[in-house]
């Protein structure tokens, strides 16, 4: 699999450490209901068979976090987009 | 001998010599192990998995169901060898496996009168007898009676490699249609890769005697390998199996480099496992040919009709002294009647079918050749193949045969269209699978995609090649396909003779007779895959190569489903069997992972020390001394000169990270549980980060340089995990966060002094006007200058092992001369080296957690570091800390413990129970993390988790350890053994 790097372009996927579901959003930790939100986030992922965005760290190249789409049957790539530009 | 007069693509005038089970065979140069054993009368080569049935080859190819054998002797044995695929060489020596205590006389095929038990589902219902019943009997009983032969003992003493390498027109396989694919590729101008399994180009061209272009197949061949070789743009790999399909482009390829000598050439590899990635890749894998089902079909003489072709014009081999036919198909006759031509006495033809094709007929009569049409094969009989019983009319006769070459119909080798979850579709007018949606830039041209007649598989591939080249984006046509002519193609679908006698086989490689397919159709297991898993029919290293079409055909009939609605299991790489050597390449041994030294290592060397791996470092374990009969002497010796004089120790493993950024201190105080924003500049703290869920990350100190410029350390182990932990809080968490993060691990040799004397030993290596009195460099106080007259340095006061102490930091290339310096500078007082061993034991001194209670599974709470934690500021994990789990009274915390009788030793894993309590999950009160002798102290010390850990000092508890079964009296106390109240560090 390559992954589109923002920055380093086409990479072989070897480089990138995968964490996981993109969509999901660190909740207000001072919002009532704290504690399950976080737990939500913490523990709570969706395991799509298909269309999915993922958050793989770019540690062998030039570290960032990038937010791919990535269709899970097939490892096609739609694209990837620097992390700290995307709103979850 | 069974070697024809002339004829076939071998070189007589290179003879090879060989054995087999320890008897001498001469073959030739150009032969495989399995022709050259034909060519010498050997029919018997190997004996089947379950029944052990004595069992000849049956196919000519990677195929091989059957003819598997341990290779090479030693070091090189390599079992499972297919004897099909193994070129011969001179000096080669193979033996047959899986019988005992020979070959031809093998006690354990009474298994076959035992096969009414040894039947389909059998590892499911046996195994379900008592527990105890596995060990003692079954397992041993089954691994001597159902193997598939012996590993080397001794370690594998070859390399292998692995490399990468790209094209535009990948080409899979090198017959006829795969020739024309890379001809027509090629004439474009594109990077062409041409991969073929075998040593010889030519796929089917080899045994077939068609003409192309009015000229011997074999001259277009050669006309065809010479213009590839002659082009730049075109790299051939033979003896290279493309073996997977990944995504993007990607191909997985097995080159057996040297498997054709005895021995490597010097700096050769055994095999070089390839990464291809192709824009476009043809898939010309051809077809072969599959079994009929019917009793006694496994007899060794019984193989493919392909395969009987294969052995008599490329190899100038007759299988047999007098062969019949018994087939359902025109490609069969065509394959029988050109080895007949090629001098095999053909006896007979037998088919299923009253009508084939005048053509046919002619031939096999002008070759003097007995015709029965609507007959079937209903039994055979000889130890090694003897004869053959046929019934046709209502009648049954014997006819006398060493070969029984059979076809139920050619299958597209389609397995590489699968590997993406495809499903191959159903042709009824070919009585075959065909490719379905192959992989995004693969196409499947020839008899892969079912054109099986020549001049189509020629035209077929010249139109693929050139549309693969056009869609890499060059300027390709078509080549002018040569002529041949197509053959007769009728096939009746045929897959089991009914009404016949002995155990008819399904799966030649692991023992499934259609009575299983039957067994597994009346307990339900209908579907292709739950067939599959629980008659094993499939599962074996042929992948069902030979068997799925007919199992899936009489599970068809059974259902009444039909073979399309029925469908196929799915193919997964590898193709065919790769060796474990050649997927690890060099990264085994010592090459599994790099090795990282530290800025010492060559010094510590030097001094004797023993090194212990700490991830991917080398760090020094102790430094024993002359005369020290063991490591626990050595290791005393270190803490008790470090506690009373000076020690010291390299820490540059510890990771490090430069913080900066106008928001580095307000970006601090969300990573971590304590507040950093209000550290003085000059100064370090000890902080603890924690995981989101409110474990525990990670612990270090973190000094201020500057208003804007923290240097963070991490623990070795974590180093990695906490700057990419620290990346993701300021790219996804905070991005408006203004903080830029460096690592500097590798940039910064750090050394630790310890004792008493440390300081007296750092005044002597730093430079005017640096000051590190008590006034100038407080405790946890950090000082920037240089040291050794001019190299930068800079100077924290802390100590992990609890003694006043320093830790040094100086750019990488200069560590080693800091050391030699600081060693200098403390001869006078004895300074003395000391390894991770010393300093685990001081640590646990002290008190202070490590990696065994940062284990991922404890909060900052469980190791008494929950007062640290800051209540007026949100930080990583603050909320799921919090949870009622997580805080519960009951909870364990750190406590320290030694034994009520000094004498004693405490082990880390014990359990904590009551004293007097039944050693139970019940009466569990918690653990032991870590623990040591203690020079100080004269006992063994230890730290681990009990209930209410802190208010328990000075009450007693087991350390019961049923596992050393060891069961120690210990008493609760402080987990700070030494200077509890850190004088020592203030001086
Ligand atoms: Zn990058």
């Amino acid at each position: 699999m390559r992954i589109p790097c923002p920055y380093c372009g086409l990479r072989d996927a070897h480089e990138f450490a995968y964490l996981g579901d993109a969509t999901v959003k660190r909740p207000d930790p001072a919002a009532p209901g704290a504690e399950d939100a976080f737990h939500d986030y913490v523990y709570l992922r969706d395991n799509p068979a298909g269309a999915h965005k993922e958050l793989w760290y770019h540690g062998s190249g030039c570290r960032s976090w990038v937010v791919v789409a990535r269709d899970t049957r097939t490892h096609a790539i739609a694209g990837a987009e620097l992390a700290r530009e995307v709103t979850p | 001998m069974s070697r024809l007069p002339s004829g076939g693509r071998i070189d007589r005038s290179r003879p090879v010599s060989f054995s087999f089970d320890g008897n001498s065979y001469q073959g030739f140069a150009g032969d495989t192990l399995a022709s050259a054993l034909l060519a010498n009368g050997v029919r018997l080569m190997g004996r089947s998995f379950k029944y052990h049935r004595p069992r000849g080859v049956f196919s000519a190819g990677s195929e091989e169901p059957n003819a598997l054998v341990e290779l090479r002797t030693g070091a090189r044995r390599e079992p499972n060898t297919r004897a099909t695929t193994v070129e011969l060489f001179d000096g080669l020596s193979a033996q047959s496996q899986n019988r005992w205590p020979s070959l031809a006389f093998d006690l354990l095929s009474v298994n076959g009168a035992l096969s009414p038990f040894l039947s389909a589902g059998f590892y499911y219902k046996t195994f379900m007898w008592p527990a105890a019943f596995w060990e003692k009997l079954y397992e041993p009983v089954i691994r001597r009676a159902a193997g598939l032969g012996r590993a080397a003992e001794e370690n594998d003493p070859d390399t292998y490699e692995k490399a990468h390498t790209f094209c535009d027109v990948l080409v899979i396989g090198a017959g006829a249609a795969g020739l024309t694919a890379a001809l027509s590729a090629a004439r474009s101008g594109a990077r062409v890769i041409l991969a073929d399994e075998d040593f010889a180009l030519g796929g089917r061209l080899l045994s077939e005697q068609h003409p192309i272009d009015g000229a011997p197949a074999a001259s277009f061949v050669a006309k065809a390998e010479a213009e590839l070789a002659s082009l730049p743009n075109v790299r051939i790999m033979t003896r290279t199996t493309v073996f997977g399909v990944y995504d993007s482009g990607t191909y997985g390829a097995l080159e057996r480099v040297s498997d054709h000598v005895a021995v490597p050439a010097s700096f050769m590899p055994r095999q070089r496992m390839w990464k291809i990635v192709a824009k476009q890749a043809v898939l010309a894998a051809g077809a072969f040919d599959r079994p009929i089902v019917f009793g006694g079909n496994d007899r060794p003489g019984v193989m493919s009709a392909q395969a009987l072709r294969t052995y008599a014009v490329r190899y100038g081999v007759a299988a047999g002294n007098m062969a019949v036919l018994f087939a359902n198909n025109d490609y069969a006759w065509s394959a029988a009647l050109d080895a007949a031509e090629a001098g095999v006495r053909l006896a007979a033809i037998i088919d299923v079918r009253r009508e084939v094709a005048a053509p046919l007929q002619a031939r096999a009569k002008a070759l003097g050749i007995r015709l029965i049409l609507g007959g079937e094969v209903v039994a055979t009989s000889g130890k090694i193949l003897s004869s053959v019983i046929v019934r046709s009319g209502g009648r049954e006769e014997t006819i006398a045969a060493e070969v029984l070459a059979i076809s139920g119909g050619t299958t597209p080798n389609l397995h590489l269209t699968s590997h993406f979850g495809s499903r191959p579709t159903y042709d009824e007018s070919l009585a075959a699978f065909l490719p379905g949606t192959p992989p995004a830039g693969l196409a499947v041209a020839g008899a892969a995609a079912g054109r099986f007649a020549l001049g189509e598989t020629l035209r077929h591939g010249a139109q693929l090649g050139a549309s693969a080249a056009t869609a890499a984006g060059f300027a390709a046509a078509p080549m002018a396909a040569p002529r041949a002519e197509d053959t007769p193609s009728g096939i009746s679908a045929f897959w089991q003779v009914k009404g016949t006698r002995g155990l008819a086989f399904v799966d030649f490689q692991n023992d499934v007779t259609a009575k299983d397919v039957a067994l597994a159709h009346r307990e339900g297991y209908r579907s292709v895959e739950l067939l599959k898993r629980y008659t094993t029919l499939g599962m074996a290293t042929d992948q069902g190569k030979n068997s799925n079409m007919a199992g899936l055909a009489i599970m068809a009939e059974l259902t009444g489903q039909g073979i399309g609605a029925t469908g196929t299991t799915l193919f997964r790489p590898p193709y065919s069997p790769v060796a474990i050597g050649a997927i690890a390449g060099h990264h085994r041994g010592k090459d599994f992972r790099p090795t990282r030294p530290t800025p010492t290592h060559q010094w510590a060397e030097e001094r004797g020390a023993v090194f212990v791996e700490a991830g991917q470092w080398l760090r020094a374990q102790y430094f024993p001394q002359p005369g020290e009969k063991d490591w626990l002497e050595s290791v005393m010796r270190e803490v008790k000169a470090t506690r009373s004089s000076v020690g010291l120790i390299d820490v540059s493993t510890f990771g490090k990270i430069d913080v900066q950024g106008p928001d580095a201190a307000a970006f601090l105080d969300r990573v971590y549980i304590n507040t950093f924003s209000t550290l003085a500049v000059g100064k370090a703290r000890y902080g603890v980060m924690l995981r989101e869920d409110g474990m525990v990350m990670d612990d270090g100190t973190t000094a201020r340089l500057a208003p804007e410029h923290f240097i963070m350390t991490t623990t070795t182990a974590n180093a990695a995990k906490v700057f990419q932990h620290l990346e993701f809080c300021l790219q996804v968490l905070w991005p408006e966060l203004d903080v830029q993060l460096a690592s500097v691990s590798e940039q910064w040799a750090q050394i630790s002094i310890s004792g008493p004397k440390s300081r007296d030993v750092l005044a002597k290596v730093v430079d005017a006007p640096l000051d590190v009195s008590n006034e100038a460099l407080p405790y946890m106080g950090v000082a920037q200058g240089t040291v050794m007259g001019g190299t930068k340095a800079r100077i924290f006061r802390l100590s992990f092992a609890g003694e006043l102490g320093y830790e040094i930091a100086v750019p990488a290339r200069h560590g080693e001369a800091l050391t030699r310096a600081l060693m200098a500078a403390g001869a006078p007082f004895g300074i003395t080296p000391y390894g991770t061993e010393a300093l685990g034991v001081m640590r646990i001194e002290k008190g202070h957690v490590s990696g065994n209670e940062l284990n991922g599974q404890t909060t900052a709470r469980d190791l008494g570091l929950g007062r640290m934690a800051s209540t007026k500021k949100d930080f990583v994990g603050r909320v799921m800390a919090g949870r009622a789990g997580l805080i519960e009274p009951d909870r364990p915390i750190l406590a320290g413990f030694r034994p009520v009788d000094p004498s004693k030793r405490l082990r880390a894993g014990a359990h904590f129970i009551a004293i007097g309590a039944e050693g139970t999950l019940e009466n569990d009160e918690g653990y032991m993390s870590s623990t040591a002798f203690s020079p100080a102290l004269g006992t063994w010390i230890g730290l681990g988790f009990i209930k209410h850990g802190p208010e328990r000092w000075g009450q007693r508890v087991r350390a019961y350890d049923p596992v050393r079964g060891e069961d120690v009296e210990v008493e609760v106390c402080d987990p700070a053994f030494v200077d509890p109240k850190g004088e020592r560090l203030r001086v």
